[in-house]
This record gives C-alpha cells, structure tokens and sequence, in this order.
C-alpha cells in the first residue's frame, strides 16, 4: 500500500549529504558501536519476526514443498505476476505522457495536474476501489444511468480487470514522478541537435529522448510492481486472488498457519528480488551533458491541436483517481437515510487515529535517529547492514509484516501482544525508513562549517551537535515525522493484524463497515483520510522545495 | 517551520490522548473474542455493560480465524468468552480443550439440539441456511430453481451462483454435508461447484445478498436473516428466499453460540454475560433486530421470517460438526478460496 515514495521522489532532489556528514564524522568515528548497538532493537524488530515467520514455513517440512509447488500456489504467482507486470505497463503507457505533459510543454494549467496526479500517489488505493465498486460495480451509479439506454450488464469491475485499472490509477505516478525528474534534468541540447539534422519532434523524442528517459522509466516501472505486490486493499475489494488476499483468506478461514506463512515467504521472496533489480537499475543513472555545464531549461513545446487531447488525459486521470472516491464518500457522508446499528464515533476514531500515528512518529524518530547517524557514515559493512535491514520493513507487504508480528509476539512477546505497542512496532518497521531518510537530508543541509566554527569557539563535540546540527535539522526531521504519522494513519493490513482488543480508528471503522455494506460507517472516516492524503501531499512539496 | 515547543506538547498531548482508552479501566471487565460482525453483536453488548456496568472489550473477525487465534494463543489467551456464528467452530474449540464446561443455569435454558452434548457450549440464536434468488432473473432466464443443495452444479446453474466460501456458516453446512453424504462426495461436490463457475464473495453473507439482489449472480447459499436485514434499509430489494425441501443437507438448521474459555480467570462474570445473551433482552433483540430465531421459550419470534417448525431439517446433531479442520482443507483444496 505505501511502498516508498520517497524512493520515488529520490530523483528529485538527490542529497548531497557527504558534507552534513563530514560535521558527524568526529563524533561518529568515537561513537560508532554505540549507535551501532542502538539500532539493533529496531533491526531486531524486522528481523526476528520475519525469521520466525521462516521457522513456521519450515515447520511444515515436507509438505512445505508440496504446498510450494501446488497447483494453487503456482496459479497465486501467476496471478500476482500479471497483475504486477500488466499495471507497471499501463503505469508506464500514462506517466511518461503525463511526467511530458506536465514538464515541456504548453498545456493550460500544468501544476494543477501536477500536484493532483501526485494527489492519487498519496491517496489510500482501497478507497478508490471501494468507491469504484459503488460507482462501475454491477449495482453502481454508472448501471442506474445508463439503464434508461437499455444497459442491463456492466462488464464485471471484479477479478482482473477492475484491479488492474484501479492500480493502474494510482500508482501511475511512481513511473511519472521520476521520469518527470529525468526530463529536468535532461540537456535540451541534444535533442535541437537531432531537430537540426532534421529529425521531427516525435523522432527526436523517441530517439534521443526516451533512451535516456530509461533508467528513471526502470526504476518507476519496478516502483509500481512492488505496489502492486504489496497491495492489499484493492485485490481484497475488487476480489482478485493475488498473493496478499490468498495469504490472508488462507490466514483467516484455514487451520493451517504454516501455509498462510509460507505463501507470505514466497512474497517475500518475490520483492526481494524486485528490490535488488530495482536496486541495480538504480545505480545505472546517467546522463549526458556537456562537462562543466548546468543543464538549460528547456522551452516548453508548443502543444497547439494536442491541448484538449492533452488536457483530456491529464484531467480524465485526475477526475477519476481524486474525484471519484470524493463524490462517492462526500455522498454516503452527508447521506441522512443512511443508518448504522452501532454508532459512528467519529471523535473517539480521529483520537485514536492520530494519538497512535503520533505515537508512532515519536517512536520512529527516536528509534530512527541512531539509524540516520549510522547512513550518514556508511562506511562499515556493519553500518550498512544495519541500514540496509530498516529498509527492509519498508519494502514488506503490510500484510506480511503484520502476519509475522503477530505469530512472533503471540508465542514469544505476551506482554505486548494485542497492546498499542505492538501496532506502533508495526508501523514503525514500515515507515521508519520516511524518518530516516528525512533526518538524513536535514543532516545534509548543514555547512560543517558552523559546527567547525563552534569547535574553534570553544563548544565540545557534542555540545555543538546539540546546540548547532540538531537545532538546524529540526525543521527537516518533523517533516519526516509528519510523514510517518500520515502512513500510518491510513495503514490497512498492519491495522487489522495487529489492532488491539476494543481498539477502533478510522481504518478498522471504515472496513467494519465496508465488509458489512454499512455505508454510514465509511464515509465520513474515508473523508477525513483523504484529507491527510492531501496533507502528505503538502508535506512532500515543501520537503522538495 | 515548526515552533518546535508548541509542536512538542502538542505531540505530547496526542499521545497522551491514546492512553486512556487504551488502559484497563477502573471495575470489572470482560474480553470477547467475536466471529460475528460488529454491527450484529456490539450493540447488544454495550447493553450488557450498561445494565450491569461491566465493561466489554472485543476481538472482532472471521469465526474460523478467531477460533484460531485462541488456539495459537494458548495458555497467553485474554479472552474469556468467544462468541462464534456457527456451531462448527465452537465444536472445534470444544474438541481442542479450549472451552470449559458451562453450569446447568445456562444450558438448562436450551433446548438439548441446540447445545453442546458436552455442555461446553451454548446456541444462543438460531438461524437457517437458504437458497436466495432474484426474482426477475430466474424469471428472465426460464429457470427452475434447484430442489437441493446438491442440483446447483446442474450445468444449468453454471455462472449462476454465489457463495460465501470463507464464511463460517457455509463451512459448517459443508461440515453436515460430510457428515450425511461422507467426505468423497463433498469434495466432489465442491469441486464441481468450483468448475460450475460459482462465484465466491470472500467471508461476506452480505455482499453475496446484494449481488444477488443486484443481478450479478441469480442464485445464493446463504443464511436466511441476511435477506431481511438488507430490506429493512431497502425495502425494494430484488431478493426471495426459499429453502430446499425434505430434510436436504442445504437446509440445515445452526446456531451461533458462546462458549467460555478454559483459560479465563473470570468464568462467573463470563457465564454471567451468556445468561444475559440468553435473557428476554438479549433473544428479542436476536428477533427483532438481526431476524434470527430465539432460543429460549417465551419470545415472540419476529413475523417476518419463515416459521422455524416448516424447515425440515436433516437428520444431523450440531455437535457432530467439530470437524472444522478437515472442512476447511476440503474447501482450500478444491479451490473454492481463490476464485
């Protein structure tokens, strides 16, 4: 559901942390094993769980086998291979007109696309399935307008279809925000080189252009298959037998742990692989560019007869990815005939919700910030191991880290299990790497020469840090925490996994309600989470200006 | 930028603001682990803890999940009563050592077929399985409806019907099937229904009904109060329900029930809040409000619902349905889960 988009957004603005961390380098170089040390429960915290959660597949022996290469499981993979590769196509096929539209040239209003398309990135995906249902399902709005021409049937919004084009809408813009940072960073030069040796526009495009564009359309396209992978809400809605629904319809109505634990093994395995091609295509960024130069702004193309085609794109993704789930929950929110035999308590759930999403964000930065110091140094294979693992829980389907919690805490951790703690660890180990790469830029942003100028003013190493770096970075590491608090605010699988006994937020009141087609339950909470979708957004820019 | 003091007491106050709710609070209090829906059951408990002031904290989820869930807690368990939507579920409990035995207070307000021969558990409403349909369709397409369970992998029916395979109540029908037809032709059956095209609506009772009302499938197995609920926000539904004559396996008669865990400290105040699901109170509100059949003598049972005593209900003792196990490996297997 929330796979990383500041990995996504990493082209955008690359820190240039090497001289923050030139200011850390004397304190880290005496202080190292203790931050080393320090990290380790958090590491632990991804760690163990995932270990015991191998422990209980193994613990099927043999049958572990058989189970692996059933016929049910095999169809599982091909499922959710399809389902991956078909929307990081379609992904693709929209973000790079958009990443263009909204970049080069002359369309009317680029920044209100812009910032709307960026709008669907934030958006929880399982609010636009539940409000496709309602609007493109077989009982749906769109049957009740068309029925008059004689409309019976609408083609089925369920199985494989409806979950490709829902994904597909929102995660286009893990392919378009870095191609969009490739195409500034492009020099114009070569392609009014190519226009000078006569190619058209469209030939210049396609052939000095996109090759170029490849890496960042790579590291896109993969950003939106672990999504997809890690998806939760909309295979589960839209009833789709990808991995995450199997595992947890195998979790839920079978006795059989062991299988529900191994297919989450087999998903782990499928992102970590993901994850290292995504890793290796990261690294081949290149561009080319005259030496010494900055790159020119490129002047906007004129458009001309492609506007309202243009315009038709951008807006048609726009309204359907932002516009449906706010008329369809605007509509149940303030509907007076809907009713509900338990009460809504919407206060209570806002508390809940933000209370523990606060908690989480203290939780994370404090437990985060040794990780962030450790990054900064990067030089010891332990320091990167170390960082490497808080990463780890980022790329997990929130289901499986939630799945290998609760088998963990329930056998091992009795005294948090079924406690807030818990779901705050839970969310910790999937959102800590937001905070640690915020503290990490903030750290960046720092001269060393102020700190250098305190030492000469007679500040010890620390004393500067404190009066100096951590003042500076402050700015910067409550973003991240804002991040985080966000996340988790929308979280889905982690939030039923592992919400506590009586616990209710807007989350856990929202599903209630969707899987009992009490719509009086869903739509004001569906609301009040798209409005903190729209101030992730918020955050996010401000954090790239 | 942030004013960072500001920022930080505000952060305290948020934290702060989670707490209460999650502490224990002050007086007696109880934890129900509940395989039925929250808007089904979470209003008549509130009542419980208004009327005798102690508190209630809930575990909601699938039946079958929260059974397990017991199960993998062990001795660790919190609960101190499960409440399941089917005697399937809370046989398993029963057969795992899960439950302790109830005392002669409250099984005696029970008929003997509606509770555990062990005395470990209790129904405490009754309800049944039905075939829904849509009217219109079945009109539509000329179709005759199924006279059993078993006809409805008729190729006539193919891609006509729905049902809820990761429910609770199927999976204790398909329990009784076992038992009354054996486990070779269940399986077949199942598998039959799955190369049938029968489409699966997950864990939800709720939005097969309304698929079916919609037109989406034409044919449903489900329990009965579904249909009335449904209605009582639209009373304009497309839905029928009808159940399959001569004491076919598909009409069988189950019940939900409570059980109180062996593991509970508490059991007085766990048995108490059972007597009280079985009090006038609480078996009206099972009529009235969710359309299920009562339990105890006395009670009125709600008009609306197709008398209890015209179901001819196959010749099966609920307790014989504890094999929840090999049920819902039977169901994995045919593949029932994934479509």
């Amino acid at each position: 559901m929330d796979v990383p988009f500041r990995s996504a957004l990493r082209d955008i603005g690359p820190p240039s942390w090497r001289d923050g961390a030139a200011a850390m380098r004397g304190l880290l170089q005496r202080h190292h094993w203790g931050l080393a040390l320090l990290s380790l429960p958090v590491v632990a915290s991804v760690v163990l769980p995932v270990g015991y959660l191998i422990l209980r597949g193994l613990g099927a022996g043999e049958e572990a086998v058989e189970y692996l290469l059933s016929a049910r499981t095999l169809t599982i993979v091909g499922n959710s291979l399809a389902l991956a590769v078909a929307v990081a196509v379609a992904a693709a096929a929209l973000g790079v007109p958009f990443a263009w539209l909204t970049t080069r040239t002359t369309l009317p209003f680029r920044r209100v696309w812009l910032v709307a398309g960026l709008l669907t990135m934030v958006i929880p995906s399982y609010l636009g399935a539940i409000a496709f249902v309602e609007v493109f399902g077989p009982v749906g709005a769109l049957r009740d307008v068309l029925a008059p021409l004689g409309v019976h049937r609408l083609p089925s919004i369920y199985g494989f279809f409806g979950t490709w084009i829902v994904l597909t809408l929102y995660t286009f813009p893990y392919v378009a925000l870095p191609v969009r940072a490739a195409l500034l960073r492009i020099d114009p030069a070569q392609e009014e080189a190519a226009r000078m040796l006569g190619m058209n526009r469209w030939r210049a495009f396609f052939r000095v252009t996109l090759p170029q564009l490849r890496p960042a359309l790579a590291a896109g396209v993969l950003l939106s298959m672990l999504y997809t992978l890690s998806d939760f809400g909309v295979v589960m809605v839209l009833r789709y037998n990808a991995f995450t629904r199997a595992i947890y319809t195998t979790y839920n109505s079978t006795f059989d742990r062991e299988r529900a634990a191994l297919l989450a093994l087999m998903l782990i395995a499928l992102t970590a692989v993901l994850v290292w091609i995504e890793r290796r295509a990261g690294r081949q960024v290149t561009t080319y560019r005259h030496q010494g130069q900055t790159a020119r702004k490129s002047p906007p193309v004129p458009l001309g007869r492609w506007t309202i085609p243009g315009v038709i794109l951008c807006a048609g993704l726009v309204l359907t990815g932002v516009g449906v789930p706010v008329l369809v929950l605007s509509g149940w929110a303030f509907n007076p005939n809907l009713t509900s035999p338990i009460p809504l308590e919407l206060e209570l759930l806002v508390a809940q919700s933000v209370g523990v999403s606060a908690f989480t964000a203290v939780f994370v930065a404090v437990s985060g910030t040794p990780i962030a110091l450790l990054a900064s140094r990067s030089a010891s294979r332990i320091s990167r191991l170390i960082v490497g693992a808080s990463y780890f829980g980022n790329v997990l389907p929130g289901l499986v880290v939630g799945l290998a919690l609760v088998y963990f805490a329930a056998n091992y951790l009795p005294f948090i299990y079924q406690t807030i703690p818990l779901l705050v660890l839970g969310y910790g180990v999937r959102f800590l790497p937001y905070s640690v790469s915020a503290t990490r830029s903030a750290l960046s942003m720092i001269s060393p020469r102020l700190n250098e100028a305190a030492r000469t003013l007679g500040c010890s190493e620390i004393e500067a840090t404190r009066r100096i770096t951590f003042p500076l970075a402050r700015a910067g590491v409550f973003a991240g925490m804002a991040l985080v608090a966000l996340s988790a605010m929308k979280e889905l699988p982690t939030t039923l996994l592992l919400a506590p006994i009586g616990f209710k937020n807007l989350v856990t009141r929202l599903w209630t309600g969707y899987e009992a087609a009490t719509f009086a339950l869903v739509g004001w909470p569906g609301l009040l989470l798209l409005a903190s979708s729209a101030v992730t957004l918020l955050i996010l820019l401000w954090q790239e200006d | 930028m942030f004013k960072s003091r500001v920022f930080v007491l505000i952060l305290a106050a948020l934290v702060m603001s989670v707490l209460p709710a999650s502490a224990q609070e002050e007086g007696e209090s109880l934890v129900v682990y509940s395989g039925r829906n929250e808007t089904l059951i979470a209003p008549i408990l509130a009542q419980f803890t208004e009327e005798t002031g102690v508190a209630v904290q809930v575990v909601y989820g699938d039946t079958a999940a929260v059974a397990n869930q017991i199960l993998e807690e062990g001795a660790n368990s919190p609960a101190d009563v499960y409440i399941g939507q089917d005697a399937g579920a809370l046989g398993a409990l029963s057969k795992a050592g899960a439950l302790a035995p109830l005392p002669s207070d409250v099984l005696e307000r029970v008929p003997d077929v509606f509770k555990s021969q062990q005395g470990e558990w209790v129904g405490l409403s009754a309800r049944a399985r039905v075939l829904v349909y849509n009217p219109t369709e079945v009109e539509a397409l000329g179709l005759e409806l199924p006279q059993s369970i078993l006809d409805l992998t008729k190729p006539e029916y193919a891609g006509l019907v729905g049902w809820a395979p990761a429910n609770a109540s199927f999976q204790s029908n398909v329990t009784a099937m076992r038992v009354l037809l054996g486990d070779d032709v269940t399986a077949k059956w199942l598998a039959d229904m799955v190369a049938n095209g029968a489409v699966s609506y997950g864990s939800s009772n709720t939005n097969l009904n309304r698929a079916v009302a919609s037109g989406e499938v034409v044919l449903g197995i489900t329990n009965h109060y579904y249909m009335h609920n449904l209605k009582k926000q639209d009373p304009a539904l497309n839905l029928e329900q009808t159940v399959f004559p001569a004491g076919d396996p598909g009409s069988l008669v189950n019940v939900a029930g409570a059980g109180v865990l062996a593991t509970s400290a508490k059991p007085g105040l766990a048995q108490r809040l059972i007597l009280y699901l079985l009090g006038s109170n609480a078996q009206t509100y099972f009529t009235e409000q969710t359309s299920e059949y009562p339990l105890v003598d006395g009670i009125a049972v709600n008009p609306a619902l197709i008398p209890l005593d015209s179901i001819v209900q196959p010749e099966i003792d609920l307790s014989d349905l504890d094999d929840l196990q090999t049920t819902l490996a039977m169901i994995e297997a045919s593949g029932a889960l994934d479509q």
